[in-house]
Order: C-alpha cells, then sequence, then structure tokens
C-alpha cells in the first residue's frame, strides 16, 4: 500500500535514468544512511562496533570490489585477498616512508598500486576463463603471501614479520576510538558505494556485464575485450586494495603475513555467492552474513546452556558455510539481493495480489 | 606443429632447469638424484589427489574442488578407526563410508544442481570441501593422528657404489610409489575390462548418448564418486603414514589444481606426469633455487615451494592451456 509507483511520473531524462526512480526508495535509503551517520553511533556498544560494524563495513567494501570483477565482468577471482595485502603494505610503506601525506592520498595510491598488480594478474584473463583462470589468480594469492613474508623491505626489517600501525590523523581528526573508526569507515564506504553504483550503470559496467553474458557477442558489438577484462581486474583490486589498507590500519592495527591468506579469499567469494552476484546490494548482505555468523554460532550455545569449545565452534562455522553455500546455490543461485528484489515486487502488489 | 613446439621447448625448459644445478656444480650428483627422488615421492601425493579430480571431471565435467577436504576425511577416518580395530578392517569401513559420501554427494548436490554453469558447480564443491573440513573434524577430531601402514621408516642407503655418499631412500615412500602405481594399474583395468568401466568411459565421452543407450546417468556419478572417494581413501593413507593425518592435507591438496592444468584436466596419465613434474620442480626450486633467491634479494627465508606449482601452471597455460595430455578444446576467450 505504501510502497507504490503510481503517480511518480518521469518528465526529463535525468528523472528517468536516476539510482533510486521511486521516491519511496529514496527515501528509505535516504533515512537508512541518515540512521547510520547519526543514530547507530548513539546507540550502538563499542563491542558492537569494534566486532561486527568494523569488518562488516571493510569486508563489505572488499565485497563490492570482487563483486564487480567475479559479478559483473565474469571473471573468477580466488585470490583476492591477496590484492588486500597489496594495498595494506603499500599504505603501510607510504605513511612509513612518506609520512607527509594525508591518510585519503595514501588510501587512494594504495588503491592505485593495487590495481597494477590485480592487472599484472589479470593479463592471463585475455586467454583462459572459469577455472584456468582460478588458478591464475591461486598464483597471484600464494607469490603475494609469500612475498611479503619474506621480503624484509616490505615489513620494514620487522624481526617478526609483522607491522604496526599508529591511530590515523585526518587533518587533526584522531581516527581512535569506536564511534571515530565507525564514522569514518562508513564515510570511505558511502563514497565507494556511490563510484560503484554508476559504474555499473555506466558504460564500463554495461561492457563488463557484456563480456560476463557472452564474450564473443560483446566483441562484436564493439567491446575490447582487452580494455573490459582489465579494467575490471583494476577497478576490483582498486577497491580490494583500499579494503586492505582500512583493514591493516583500522581494523587490525597491527597485523602478519598470515592476515590475509587464502581463508580471505574465499570468504570473500563466498560473501558474494551468498549475498548474490552481480549486486552492489548483495555484497553488504554478504558481508555482514559472513561477518555476523560466526559471533551468532559462538553466542547462541552458551545462551542455550551448552556450551562448545572454541575448537568444535570453528569447525561447526565452516561446516555450516559449505552447507549453506550449496543451499544458496540450490535454492537461490542469485543469493540474498534476490530475496530481497522478490521481496519487493511482493510489497509493491500487497495487501491485493492481483 | 606449433603444439609440438610447444611441448618441445617446455621439455627443453624443465631438462635446463634439471641440468643447471649440474652444471652450475651445485651439491653432489647423489644429492641431485636424493632431491629429485624426494620430489618425486612428493610428486606422487599430488598425482593421488589430481588423479580423482580427473576421475570425476572427464565423468561429470564437475571439478571437484572437494577432493582435498575428501583426502582429509577419508585419512582422519581411517586413522581414528584404526585406533580401536585392525588397520585393514578400518580401511575398508572408510571405503564403505567415502561410498556412502559419494551418495549423499550424488544426492543432495550434484543432482539438484545438473545442468548449471561449471563454475556454479565448481563453488558448489568448493561448499562441499568446507563442510567435510568442519563435519570431518566435529566427527573426529582435529589433533594430529597417525596411521601405521607397517612399513619401517628408517632410510635406506642405495647405489652406495654409484655415487659418493650414496643416496638415501625412505622404506615407504617406494612403498607409496608402488601403491600409487598398483592403483592406476587397477583403475586401468577397471576402466578397460569392465561393463561399468566402458559406461563410464561412455560418459565421459558424451553424456547425451550414453544416456541415449540407457547407461543410467545418476548411477554412474554416484560409482564414479566412490571410485574417487577410494583413491582420496589410498592417498590419504599414504599421506598420513608419511607427514601424520592433519588439517594441512586439505590446503596441501590445492596444488592438485596446478598440476591437472599441467597434465590436463581429462587425462589420467597427465594426471600422473603433472604430479611428478611438478612434485620434482617445486622440489628442485626450493634446493637450489632457493638460496639463490634468498642470496639475491636479501629474503627472510626460502618458501617458494609455496606458490612455485601455481606459477609453473600459470606460465603453461600461456603456451599449452590444454595441458600435457588434455584434449585440445578451441574455446574464444
Amino acid at each position: 500500500m505504501l510502497y507504490r509507483e503510481n503517480g511518480q511520473y518521469k518528465t526529463t531524462y535525468g528523472a528517468d535514468q536516476q539510482m533510486l526512480p521511486i521516491l519511496q526508495d529514496r527515501v528509505f535509503m535516504g533515512a537508512l544512511v541518515l540512521f547510520a551517520f547519526v543514530g547507530m553511533p548513539l546507540i550502538a556498544s563499542d563491542y558492537l562496533i569494534l566486532s561486527i560494524l568494523v569488518p562488516f563495513l571493510i569486508l563489505a567494501l572488499a565485497a563490492i570490489g570482487l563483486n564487480l570483477l567475479v559479478g559483473y565482468c565474469g571473471q573468477i577471482s580466488v585470490g583476492h585477498a591477496a590484492f588486500m595485502s597489496v594495498g595494506a603494505y603499500a599504505a603501510y610503506n607510504l605513511v612509513l616512508r612518506v609520512p607527509q601525506l594525508n591518510f585519503l592520498v595514501v588510501l587512494v595510491l594504495a588503491g592505485v598500486i593495487a590495481a597494477a598488480v590485480g592487472m599484472l594478474f589479470g593479463i592471463p584473463s585475455l586467454r583462459i576463463k572459469g577455472l584456468y583462470l582460478a588458478v591464475a589468480t591461486l598464483a597471484a594469492q600464494f607469490f603475494m603471501d609469500w612475498v611479503f613474508a619474506r621480503v624484509k623491505w616490505f615489513t620494514n626489517y620487522a624481526p617478526s614479520g609483522s607491522v604496526s600501525t599508529a591511530a590515523i590523523d585526518l587533518f587533526g581528526w584522531k581516527i581512535a576510538t569506536p564511534v571515530d573508526k565507525y564514522l569514518f569507515l562508513l564515510a570511505v564506504l558511502v563514497v565507494f558505494t556511490l563510484v560503484a553504483k554508476n559504474l555499473v550503470r555506466g558504460h564500463i559496467g554495461r561492457a563488463w556485464m557484456a563480456m560476463r553474458d557472452m564474450d564473443v557477442a560483446a566483441e562484436v558489438i564493439g567491446i575490447r575485450p582487452i580494455y573490459a577484462k582489465l579494467s575490471a581486474f583494476a577497478v576490483s583490486s582498486f577497491y580490494c586494495g583500499v579494503a586492505g589498507a582500512l583493514w591493516g590500519f583500522v581494523h587490525l592495527g597491527s597485523w602478519e603475513p598470515l592476515a590475509f591468506s587464502i581463508n580471505l579469499s574465499f570468504s570473500l567469494l563466498f560473501m558474494i555467492i551468498i549475498g548474490g552476484m552481480g549486486s552492489i546490494l548483495g555484497s553488504y548482505f554478504g558481508a555482514f552474513f559472513i561477518v555476523a555468523l560466526p559471533i551468532l554460532l559462538n553466542q547462541v550455545p552458551a545462551k542455550l546452556g551448552m556450551p562448545i569449545s572454541t575448537a568444535m565452534a570453528s569447525h561447526l562455522e565452516i561446516m555450516i558455510f559449505g552447507a549453506l553455500i550449496i543451499f544458496f546455490l540450490i535454492a537461490e543461485p542469485n543469493g540474498l539481493a534476490r530475496l530481497w528484489a522478490i521481496g519487493k515486487e511482493k510489497l509493491r502488489l500487497w495487501p491485493f495480489p492481483h | 606443429m606449433r603444439q609440438h613446439i610447444g611441448i618441445l621447448s617446455v621439455g627443453l625448459l624443465l631438462l635446463a632447469g634439471l641440468a643447471a644445478p649440474l652444471a652450475t656444480g651445485a651439491g653432489s650428483p647423489g644429492f641431485f638424484t636424493e632431491v629429485l627422488l624426494g620430489g618425486l615421492m612428493a610428486g606422487v601425493l599430488y598425482s593421488l589427489v589430481a588423479l580423482g579430480i580427473v576421475l570425476i571431471f572427464k565423468a561429470s565435467g564437475v571439478f571437484n574442488f572437494a577432493q582435498g577436504a575428501m583426502v582429509l576425511f577419508a585419512a582422519l577416518s581411517v586413522a581414528r578407526m584404526a585406533e580401536v580395530m585392525p588397520l585393514w578392517v578400518a580401511a575398508l569401513l572408510g571405503m564403505v563410508i567415502m561410498l556412502l559420501v559419494a551418495i549423499v554427494i550424488e544426492r543432495l548436490v550434484l543432482r539438484p544442481l545438473v545442468n548449471q554453469d561449471g563454475v556454479v558447480l565448481l563453488m558448489a564443491t568448493l561448499g562441499v570441501s568446507y563442510f567435510m573440513d568442519g563435519f570431518g573434524q566435529t566427527v573426529w577430531g582435529s589433533d594430529i593422528y597417525s596411521i601405521e601402514l607397517g612399513i619401517a621408516k628408517e632410510p635406506v642407503m642405495i647405489l652406495d657404489n654409484l655415487f659418493q655418499g650414496g643416496i638415501l631412500i625412505n622404506k615407504d615412500d617406494v612403498a607409496a610409489a608402488l601403491v600409487a602405481a598398483l592403483l592406476v594399474g587397477l583403475l586401468a583395468l577397471f576402466f578397460q575390462k569392465t561393463a561399468t568401466g566402458r559406461a563410464l568411459r561412455a560418459v565421459a565421452d558424451d553424456h547425451q548418448a550414453a544416456q541415449s543407450i540407457g547407461i543410467p546417468l545418476n548411477r554412474i556419478w554416484v560409482i564414479v564418486w566412490s571410485v574417487a572417494g577410494i583413491v582420496a581413501l589410498v592417498a590419504g593413507m599414504v599421506w598420513g603414514a608419511k607427514l601424520g593425518v592433519q588439517f594441512s592435507i586439505s590446503q596441501v591438496a590445492l596444488k592438485a589444481l596446478p598440476v591437472v592444468i599441467l597434465g590436463g584436466f581429462t587425462s589420467v596419465p597427465g594426471a600422473i606426469v603433472g604430479g611428478l613434474i611438478i612434485g620434482v620442480g617445486e622440489k628442485m626450486a626450493e634446493v637450489f633455487l632457493g638460496p639463490q633467491l634468498v642470496k639475491a634479494f636479501d629474503l627472510a627465508g626460502g618458501g617458494i615451494e609455496n606458490w612455485f606449482a601455481y606459477v609453473l601452471a600459470l606460465l603453461f597455460l600461456l603456451v599449452r592451456p590444454q595441458g600435457l595430455f588434455g584434449e585440445k578444446v578451441i574455446d574464444r576467450v
């Protein structure tokens, strides 16, 4: 009843092409963003912010990045944690060696460096796809793991190989408290989401999707595969590089080479499968799901009065992950984002479905 | 002709790689042979995992990411059951368990996903792999367990009249190689001589044609997953006896991916040869190339065997995407 587009006439091309064409969507989104910026810091406890919201925001950014590549351009990657690590170590070295740089500049440069590495490992995608590409990206994963564990320069000759960072200083704003971290990440995420949403709506996103749906046909209508695929790798790695830098500086603070292992790559992949391939919104759903599930699994048995060991909890966790992946692939290959869309369709007709 | 040049160049590259340490005089020929044998032994294990992947890929077109998890699961089952019963009973029970696993996977995963994209199926097996890792460790525990095959582990000196110092070789490594050879022989017999084997090959050739002459696809899938499960069991037992049964088996088995790329997705001999090449290549690289790299770039230790296999496969893909023995599929990208 409330969610109707009746009477909303579009009289200009601009109105027809806007990101959220339905008034109710715009109101909802505005309210959501307002709540996220104002309401959430007031009600959320430090624990909630640090253990759920901060990792959620960063991983959502990384998941959007991976989704641009896998969901929109159809190029599979099982090594995206490697590009996150490139971003993290690039940011670390930039802050260490050029301390006068503003952190926002560092963030962008870290993304650019990650994009360059991503394009390098994306080159094989011009000749191979599917499984073969998976191996190419696995090579990126293991090679970058090794580089950051072994080449001492990247970790500034730290004997243990782990690096630590100071709190970020942004124009005199020290980002140290949980609420500061949350607000900073939220601002970054909003900007990057807007950019991603507009990228995929635009010319370049259409080129990616054409590439994904049928590469030969895409080439025939004048899309250059080199340009489309490498740009997808570059943008995707850029996002992951920025996410990696944030993961290191804001979430972890100090980290070891294993912080960006293949398990993180698999987690990112699961996020976009569960959330929905080819959907920005789905990246959010997936990231939230993957971040919240382990915490939920740890809390539930204790609440029910049957405590389980942490080892058992982690085994159950990966078991449930696996089962859910299969469940989603069978029941709803398009993920939680599709369920959301179905819900909206239903809401449009409600309460008179005929 | 171009293909032959490709094979030749790769062969030459490998030969050059093998000959380089000899030419530069790094270590004695005896030491070199020892490293070579060590690599071959590691390669046998990769081959066994890759073998399971190739079998499933041939019959159902599914790339089974979960083969490593199946190896771990089978090894865990046998190791834990062998604590309360004789090893051979545990192994037989393990086979039954792998059969059940195959049936469950076919029912709950493959059948609902029939006709889906290759990538969707790949993700599904990734899910299976996570599930089995978690399930196995929930049921059987997650410590390090051992499997005693009853083969002495002490190294034996051979060929000491040929080289100075001779070559050290482990008896259990030789046993592993023999087991692998025996398994391949049995599989070849099964595929060539039995009616089921012929049906399997028919399905591998052409699904629709096989179905049209009355071969039940679902049953074939169960059979081929069972066979892959038994191969996983053997791999798990050999591996467990050598290195202990632990979670890392599942991770190391990821290396089967470059192995099948190298050997070709559809070729059983390819899996064997690819596994041996990867095994030897990464040991050689670690022992002979690693120290050079560490010296040249001032690294904090070697460890290049972690990525060597993948990079080798990546380079190989650019030369010969269908692998050494795979069928050539022309697919525009």
